[in-house]
């Protein structure tokens, strides 16, 4: 997977450089992030994944610095954001927590406006703006502008705060388990839409998460954390899964990421054996995951079906066999950047 | 004893004016206590929230002092700062700070973390925060201060009538009443009191209402 190319400018390139935390003084200090380095390009989301108290969120408030680090710079295009003014540099950052922390006293139209009002913006700027980034977030205007937090669903609260943080086109989000406190199929739902925004508006998003799942199916770029707040691996979720860096990773990742690798990898990154039309087999999609594809060989019970090119040709014939190839043979592993 | 009607009906339409009067009095006295302790108690909670280890001395000489007969105050102020309106005063504010503070310190308590993370993660400065979050987040606990302090106030200041007939407001015709043995008038003077008090509260209930829009919606979702 590389990373999504849109004409959009409004993003920026995130670096970690040497980054360490440690909390408390002389002997009882603790390392809560250690020496950590990996840099996102403009418009990529990168994950921060990794087991509980890993130090995932310490490294992610040390950007918008609710956190300062104890050595090391962070860098948004390629300036120390220490040296910024702290609240200007916040309000050009988003921010989505877990709890997401909707302001209760506001209605949700004031609460999407809230970093518009801070910086100053007028009255009909806000509210135009409120009101394109409920609709952008899937919720109307019109009935929802004017309620309060507690009258919300936790699904509906979550959008509120993606499109709350997305109010000033920031260009760099940090979102911070902003799924985990809703049930598995709205979660699902959230997290196929915020894709599809993302797609359009191509923001540098650092995202943290301790579902691997999660980071898989999120992330351009995934960094695994582990205990102490090291940096196990980074890479992209296809190269994670094929070659986990240490015996730590592939047990994070999972003894089924093989399995998972079938969501990521499409037909389009198979090489096969040239194939003419073959009518009566089903026919798969470039854009169309092995996952899919495995899953409709074997309920169809062929011998293999026909992959097509974007023009819709025949491009090759597409067996089990050469699935489980693809994957054997750690196909994918293109990005490091 | 005479066999008096208990309540003499021609007396309270003979001295409307005056207990209208006093009813005037009650209020200004209860309503400067009230003020200036809430004052006070903002500041001390001020002080509490920032440094939380003199949370503690502050409720103990609070409760402290609420011990105190307030009776025996009045009594005690009178030799410092004689009959003036001070000697009225003093007590009444003294008594309200140990109603308010806990419930001050406790309204900026209940604000949720998640909402103040959120709020400096946007980009709210320090006062920002505090004038546009913390503030509005802790008014139904410091309304709820504010309905004890003035319903405990306004009983109260019926004990300053001791101090002479310039001050008590209702109180006087509750002191006046029982030294003549005239039931009419301890009668006025307590019910209104209680009265008073009710109102007040039901006029913060009010004010809390229109400050917190927010807190009673739940079931209104369309
Ligand atoms: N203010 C603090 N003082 C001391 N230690 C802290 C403080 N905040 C966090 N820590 C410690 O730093 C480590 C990392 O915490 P952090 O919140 O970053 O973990 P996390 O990876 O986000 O975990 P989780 O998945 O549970 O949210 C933990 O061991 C935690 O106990
Ligand atoms: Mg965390």
């Amino acid at each position: 997977m590389t990373v999504r190319e849109t004409g959009h400018a409004r993003a920026a390139s995130l670096e970690f450089h040497g980054v360490t935390k440690r909390y408390g003084r002389g002997e009882s200090a603790h390392g809560a992030v250690n020496d950590l380095s990996f840099a996102v390009p403009a418009g990529a989301i990168c994950v921060l994944v990794g087991p509980s108290g890993c130090g995932k969120t310490t490294s992610l408030k040390m950007v918008n610095r609710l956190i300062e680090p104890t050595e090391g710079q962070i860098l948004l295009d390629g300036v120390n954001v220490m040296t910024e003014n702290v609240t200007a540099l916040r309000r050009r950052i988003g921010y989505v927590i877990q709890q997401v922390g909707l302001l209760p006293h506001l209605t949700v139209g004031r609460n999407v406006a809230i970093v518009p009002s801070l910086m100053g913006w007028s009255k009909q700027r806000q509210s135009a703006r409120t009101d394109e980034l409920l609709s952008l977030v899937g919720l109307d205007p019109e009935r929802y502008r004017g309620r309060y937090p507690v009258q919300l669903s936790g699904g509906e609260r979550q959008r509120v705060g993606v499109a709350r943080a997305l109010a000033a086109d920031p260009p760099l989000m940090l979102m911070d388990e902003p799924f985990a406190a809703v049930d598995p199929i709205v979660r699902e739902r959230l997290q196929d839409e915020f894709l599809r925004l993302q797609h359009e508006l191509a923001k540098t998003i650092l995202f943290v998460t301790h579902d691997i799942d999660e980071a898989i199916k999120m992330g351009d770029l995934i960094a695994v954390m582990e205990a102490g707040g090291r940096l196990a691996q980074f890479g992209s979720p296809d190269s994670v899964l094929a070659h986990p860096a240490s015996d730590f990773v592939a047990q994070f990742v999972g003894e089924d990421r093989g399995l998972k690798r079938l969501s990521l990898v499409t037909i389009a990154d198979l090489s096969l054996e040239p194939s003419a039309a073959r009518p009566g087999l089903p026919t798969f999609g470039p854009g169309t995951k092995l996952r899919d594809a495995l899953s409709v060989l074997l309920a169809a019970d062929t011998s293999g079906g026909v992959a097509l090119d974007d023009a819709g040709k025949p491009r090759g014939f597409v067996t089990v066999d050469a699935i489980a190839s693809a994957l054997a043979e750690g196909r994918g592993t293109v990005a490091n950047p | 004893m005479n066999h008096e009607p208990l309540v003499r009906w021609d007396w309270l339409f003979a001295h409307l004016g005056p207990i209208a009067d006093r009813v005037g009095q009650h209020l200004y006295l209860a309503a400067i206590a009230v003020g200036v302790g809430f004052a006070i108690s903002f500041a001390l909670a001020a002080i509490s929230i920032r440094r939380r280890k003199l949370y503690p001395a502050v409720t103990v000489l609070a409760t402290a002092e609420y011990t105190i007969p307030s009776f025996a105050l009045f009594a005690a102020l009178v030799t410092i700062t004689g009959l003036s309106i001070l000697t009225a005063e003093i007590p009444l504010v003294l008594y309200t700070i140990i109603l308010f503070v806990p419930n001050i310190v406790a309204g900026f308590d209940s604000v949720p973390w998640d909402v103040l993370d959120a709020a400096d993660g946007m980009g709210f400065t320090r006062g920002q925060r505090w004038w546009r979050v913390e503030l509005p987040l802790a008014v139904p606990l410091v309304v709820a201060g504010l309905r004890l302090a003035s319903v405990s106030t306004i009983g109260l200041v019926t004990v300053s009538a001791i101090l002479g007939q310039g001050f008590g407001g209702l109180g006087y015709y509750i002191l006046d009443g029982y030294q003549r043995h005239f039931t009419t008038e301890i009668l006025v003077g307590g019910l209104l009191s209680i009265a008073l008090a009710v109102v007040a509260d039901m006029a913060f209930v009010l004010l809390q209402r229109l400050l917190t829009p927010w807190a009673a919606r739940r079931a209104e979702v369309r």
